[in-house]
């Protein structure tokens, strides 16, 4: 049961949770495609507190609660806002928690968003938390692999990118640790899962490390691309050097099977090339359109009536 | 050869005994000491036959559960006693409390609880020995050394 929950990490929510979470956007989906107008949420208010640049997350959350029939309201940048005038967390929530319903929250601090769960009375989402988690971001993955593949275990799936400080990929091997899959995580020596995690993971998920993506890409159902952040390098040379044996190509793609998908949190840079997106394998477009009906599903059962 | 410790006796007091050798002087750092607080440090003293410790004698002071909740991390095989007119009157080992809230900084600069905000940290054990504690706000792991350097 999630009603009047906060979701700060995707270990609050229980495996029926997720399953019910799922289900949910099913029927989302067929409401949008069917361009029915819902009145689900109809007095309520979401309230959006990104305190780091975003466009997509913050936009997916509007959405989804305006399809809801719910209204939203926003923080305007964090620059111009009481933020800059030094009020602390806790203080912004216990005032916009009475202009609000449910609280959307990003923040570049750890822990931030379970801070603010602390203070509010309302129910808060973490939409990322610095290096930490961001939950919604992976019931969209783990929609998108159930959507587009049936089914989550028994799976395959390689993880390729900034494995170190990428949070989606953090929430994501969490999360995985539910199925019975088997995980393999592509990266450069200096971008590798931290041991701090690595850790936490061992015990719980059949983890396999490399550096090199040819010799798994074959036998791969689901290969998960991320950023490598230029900011990561302080050398600009070995940048170059190694986006070159990191970009997925078409040559890439025809060594994956049947039925293999790409999938990517977004926004891509340099890591797979635009020839890719025609392909069939291209599903970073689907998963960022899942966002809509998960996070309707989500906002639902949380502060739905 | 005499085997008592050669520290003068004390009236009134607390004895801190079995602080695992070297780290006296780090548990005396947590203690909160007045001016009527006459110390007596005794630095890797034959415990048995074999093993060395560390004492520290403390005298008109008792002390307060935060102090004993801090050396529980420090010198988890630490036993105080209580002592009136020169008698132990109690005596008890220190106990690691299951919630560790307000006496360890995290360790990690982007934690929310190192930003100015009304909270105190807390932490909770994940393992006592070897000791591994968790901030409950950035999830981030902390060992014993980064714990003792962070009281
Ligand atoms: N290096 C990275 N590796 C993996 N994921 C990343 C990386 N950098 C950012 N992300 C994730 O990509 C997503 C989108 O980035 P973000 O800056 O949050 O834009 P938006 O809010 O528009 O989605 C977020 O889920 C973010 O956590
Ligand atoms: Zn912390």
């Amino acid at each position: 049961m999630l009603k009047n929950k906060s979701l700060v990490s995707i270990s609050d929510l229980s495996d029926d949770d997720l399953n019910n979470v799922f289900l949910e956007a099913d029927k989302m989906l067929d409401y949008i495609n069917s361009s029915k107008k819902l009145d689900i949420m109809g007095s309520k208010i979401l309230a959006t507190l990104f305190y780091e640049p975003s466009t997509r997350t913050r936009l997916s959350f509007e959405s989804a609660m305006q399809r809801l029939g719910g209204s939203t309201i926003s923080m305007a940048d964090s620059k111009t806002s009481s933020v800059s005038k030094g009020e602390t967390l806790a203080d912004t929530i216990r005032i916009i928690e009475s202009y609000s319903d449910i609280i959307v929250i990003r923040h570049p601090l750890e822990g931030a968003a379970f801070l603010a769960s602390k203070f509010s009375s309302k129910p808060v989402i973490n939409a990322g938390d610095g290096s930490g988690e961001h939950p919604t971001q992976t019931l969209v993955d783990l929609y998108t692999i159930k959507k587009e593949l049936g089914e989550i275990n028994n799976k395959k799936i390689t993880i390729m990118g900034d494995l170190k400080y990428g949070r989606t990929v953090h929430s994501l091997l969490m999360a995985l640790t539910r199925y019975n899959v088997d995980v393999t995580l592509v990266s450069p020596e200096n971008l590798r899962l931290s041991d701090y995690v690595y850790n936490e993971l061992k015990n719980k998920l059949n983890i396999t490390i490399s550096d090199s993506l040819e010799k798994y890409i074959n036998d791969t159902d689901v290969l998960y691309v991320t950023r490598l952040q230029k900011e990561r390098f302080t050398d600009k040379n070995e940048y170059s050097k190694l986006i070159g044996s990191y970009r997925i190509t078409a040559k890439e793609t025809e060594k994956m099977k049947n039925n293999s998908i790409i999938m990517h949190p977004l926004p891509r840079v340099d890591e797979i090339s635009p020839e890719v997106d025609s392909t069939d394998k291209a599903k970073y477009f689907k998963q960022a359109s899942y966002g809509i009906p998960v996070r309707m599903a989500l906002i639902s059962m949380i502060a739905g009536d | 050869m005499e085997k008592t410790l050669k520290i003068s006796k004390i009236r009134e007091g607390t004895v801190i005994d079995h602080i695992p050798a070297g780290k006296a002087l780090k548990v005396l750092d947590i203690l909160n000491i007045y001016e009527n607080n006459s110390i007596s440090i005794g630095i890797r003293v034959l415990s048995n036959k074999i093993e060395y410790k560390d004492v520290i004698k403390i005298e008109n002071r008792f002390l307060e559960k935060i102090e004993l909740d801090k050396i529980s991390l420090l010198a988890p095989s630490a036993t105080i006693s209580i002592i009136k007119n020169y008698v132990i009157i109690e005596k008890f080992s220190v106990d690691m409390p299951s919630k560790i809230k307000g006496i360890l900084k995290c360790t990690n600069q982007n934690c929310i609880t190192n930003s100015g905000e009304p909270v105190k940290s807390e932490f909770s054990i994940i393992s006592k020995k070897p000791l591994v504690v968790k901030c409950i706000y950035c999830k981030r792991e902390m060992k014993e050394n980064e714990v003792t350097d962070n009281i």
